[in-house]
């Protein structure tokens, strides 16, 4: 049984539809890009999967572990191994980066019926992911994401992303705003975290982060639906002749 | 026809009230004839409704449906339960002070072995001793309020502290009222705090209940004078049972070059008001006045502050932050004034409501009335609901919908929070907040 199973997946924002019956099967340890031009549906699907607000699913349906993932909260996803790296981290004035972090790991511990980490544990296993990612303490006292850069904001979804241990990873853009160091650092820890656990689906519009996150499977989508699927090659292939031969074909 | 008699029969009730219990009441001779004079003055207005600017947002001839009998002295049940409810309440270091239905208990009080510097006397002694001095500062909140006119007529006890010049107190004095739930009843207290030129003092007031205590009214009001270079730190905590009804009013002096730090905030009762007129009466003084509602259900809570800039070179600081949820109605009407003479006044209020539901209701309304041309001076005010996208992150990382909210929620009070200049009192703050959000489930 795929990790990640999506259905003919169909979806609307108002009076668009957005996805039309797309399909897309990720099993453990494997590392899928999904590739397209700027309104293909990428972040949609994205989105739908980590069950944000403002999206109606009219069709298909996705299975996570072979549960029903749309029938799941928010909470409830993240509690069960999603992980959606956003695109653009929020910025929450007033909560601490540690008290979320730590909020947020025991709730899903709780969800989970496991018991909550203790403050030393917790404390020590934050700084060692830290460290590992060049994150200073000093940012884990700020508010979360406030005044943080663009590198810093993906790192701190990065920092979370190796706290909570998800079994699947979505990276929303993760290339978006970074220059080519501050894109190194977010590889690196990204690829510390691949594991035979553990999928990974990484949305991107450049080739580029695919030198450093080397996908298993690459698929390209165009108006809401994959339109072709293949290894890492295919990535190669259309950053040489662009998004346009599938637009025509979609 | 009905309801409009039904309104006026509260305001009657009130009048027969105090024409029982003037006998009774402390203090003869001037002090009975200045609670006459009070009275008169409450019976000219009445209880305060909507067509008074001021209580615009807080019509008490709606809110406030009927009179109760003024509470009897507590029994030792009555003490045993109140005795339960102050632990929560407790402070690290803390000299309690602790009035239970309006009568000082010194059983569960710590008045005796005072530090140098500090004296501490009940109301009721004092009206009984008569004193000439005492009773100018006891009744110089003004009757034209007919709320605080009434508090002049009916206060039977409360505390009556003066720390000298120079003293500074180590330990926080602590002002808990507890209605012990006996009975439904109101109590009317009053206290009076002096600090000394270069004085310093914390002054914690808590409004709490025994459990099951059910309809009760506080009328309480404090008197408040800070001398040169001295420095109060203030935080009052409003968590009356949900079914109290709690009027309290407050009247600060500052002398000159001396600094307040004062915080309230209401996540108690059914109806609250709290009225405060701070004064600057010396130059180089200093004030931060911050505060926070906590409401929910059919709570309402009104925060009306007027600061009163009437000497120079003064400054003012106001953060008020309402977080309101099903119907509540949050209401904070901050009012600056800067007279003529007052150049070089920096005063600046910022108030912000969060509504949590389509039904809650928040009625922010700065008013800066500023006579002199060499001030700095500003004021804002918004009302928003929680951030969609603020909240989706938090529930994308695993917290439930009331955890996300929970966690904003602290994050939009804590600046006013912060405001507390004691950790231990921010403390103190932050449990009161944490009982509100537990409370919601």
């Amino acid at each position: 049984m795929p990790l990640l199973e999506v259905r003919n997946l169909q979806v609307r924002v108002e009076e668009n539809e957005i996805l039309h019956g797309l399909s897309l099967a990720v099993n453990k340890g494997e590392v899928h890009a999904i590739m397209g031009p700027n309104g293909s549906g990428k972040s949609t699907l994205s989105h739908v999967i980590a069950g944000k607000p403002g999206y109606e699913v009219t069709g298909g349906e996705i299975l996570f572990n072979g549960e029903d993932l749309l029938a799941m909260a928010p909470d409830e996803r993240s509690a069960k191994g999603v992980f959606l790296a956003f695109q653009y981290p929020v910025e929450i004035p007033g909560v601490a980066t540690m008290t979320f972090l730590r909020t947020a790991l025991n709730a899903q511990r709780k969800a989970r019926g496991e018991s909550e980490f203790s403050t030393p544990d917790f404390l020590k296993k934050v700084r060692s992911v830290a460290a590992s990612l060049n994150i200073p303490q000093d940012m884990l006292r700020r508010g979360v994401n406030v005044g943080f850069s663009g590198g810093e904001k993906k790192r701190n979804e990065i920092l979370q992303m190796a706290l909570f241990e998800p079994s699947l990873c979505i990276l929303d853009e993760m290339d978006s705003g970074l220059d080519i160091d501050a894109l190194r650092v977010a590889a690196d820890g990204v690829n510390a975290l691949r594991s035979p656990d553990r999928a990974m689906v990484v949305i991107t519009h450049y080739q580029r982060l695919l030198n450093y996150i080397v996908p298993d499977f690459v698929h390209v989508m165009s108006k809401g639906r994959v339109v072709k699927s293949g290894d890492k090659e295919l990535a190669l292939e259309l950053e040489a002749s662009g998004y346009t031969q599938f637009e025509d074909a979609a | 026809m009905n309801v409009v008699l039904a309104k006026t029969e509260t305001g009657r009730a009130l009048s027969d009230i105090f024409a029982i219990a003037r006998d009774r009441l402390p203090g003869a001779g001037k002090i009975a004839d200045a609670r006459q004079q009070a009275f008169e003055a409450y019976e000219r207005v009445g209880l305060p409704h909507r067509r008074i600017e001021d209580w615009k947002y807080t019509d008490l001839r709606v809110l406030m449906r009927e009179v109760l009998p003024l509470a009897p002295a507590p029994d030792a049940a009555a003490l045993k339960r109140a005795g339960t409810a102050l632990k929560l309440h407790a402070i690290k270091g803390e000299r309690r002070l602790v009035l239970v239905d309006g009568v000082f208990a010194p059983k569960l009080s710590e008045a005796a072995d005072l530090e140098k510097g500090l004296s501490i006397r009940t109301l009721r002694e004092m009206l009984e001793a008569g004193d000439t001095a005492l009773r100018e500062q006891l009744f110089a909140p003004d009757n034209s309020n007919s709320m605080v006119a009434l508090n002049s007529a009916m206060m039977s006890d409360g505390l009556v502290i003066e720390v000298a010049e120079g003293a500074a107190l180590t330990q926080p004095l602590h002002i808990v009222h507890i209605a012990s739930g006996a009975q439904p009843a109101a109590m009317f207290t009053r206290s009076l705090l002096k600090l000394g030129r270069t004085a310093a003092a914390t002054l914690v007031e808590s409004y709490i209940s025994a459990d099951g205590a059910k309809a009760y009214q506080v009328h309480d009001s404090l008197v408040v004078s800070i001398g040169d270079r001295a420095r109060l730190d203030h935080v009052r905590l409003v968590e009356d049972g949900r079914e109290a009804f709690n009027i309290s009013s407050a009247v600060v002096t500052l002398g000159a070059r001396a600094h307040l730090n004062t915080f309230g905030m209401t996540s108690g009762s059914s109806a609250s008001r709290y009225q405060a007129v701070i004064t600057f009466a010396g130059e180089g003084s200093q004030v931060e006045t911050n505060g926070v509602n906590l409401l929910n259900g059919r709570q309402h809570a009104d925060t009306t502050l007027f600061l009163d800039h009437a000497v120079p070179n003064c400054a003012s600081r106001e953060i008020f932050r309402a977080v309101v949820d099903d119907r509540g109605h949050s209401v904070f009407q901050g009012r600056i004034i800067v007279r003529p003479q007052a150049q070089k006044t920096d005063a600046k209020m910022m108030t912000r409501a969060l509504l949590l539901s389509d039904e809650a209701e928040a009625d922010n309304k700065p008013e800066l009335e500023i006579f002199a041309d060499d001030v700095t001076c500003g004021h804002g005010a918004a009302t928003g609901a929680l951030d969609q996208s603020l909240l989706f992150y938090l529930r994308a990382r695993g917290l439930s919908e009331k955890e996300a909210q929970a966690l904003l929620i602290q994050a939009f009070v804590g600046e006013a929070i912060e405001s507390i200049a004691d950790d231990a009192l921010r403390e103190l703050a932050i449990s009161a907040a944490h009982r509100w959000l537990a409370a919601r489930g």
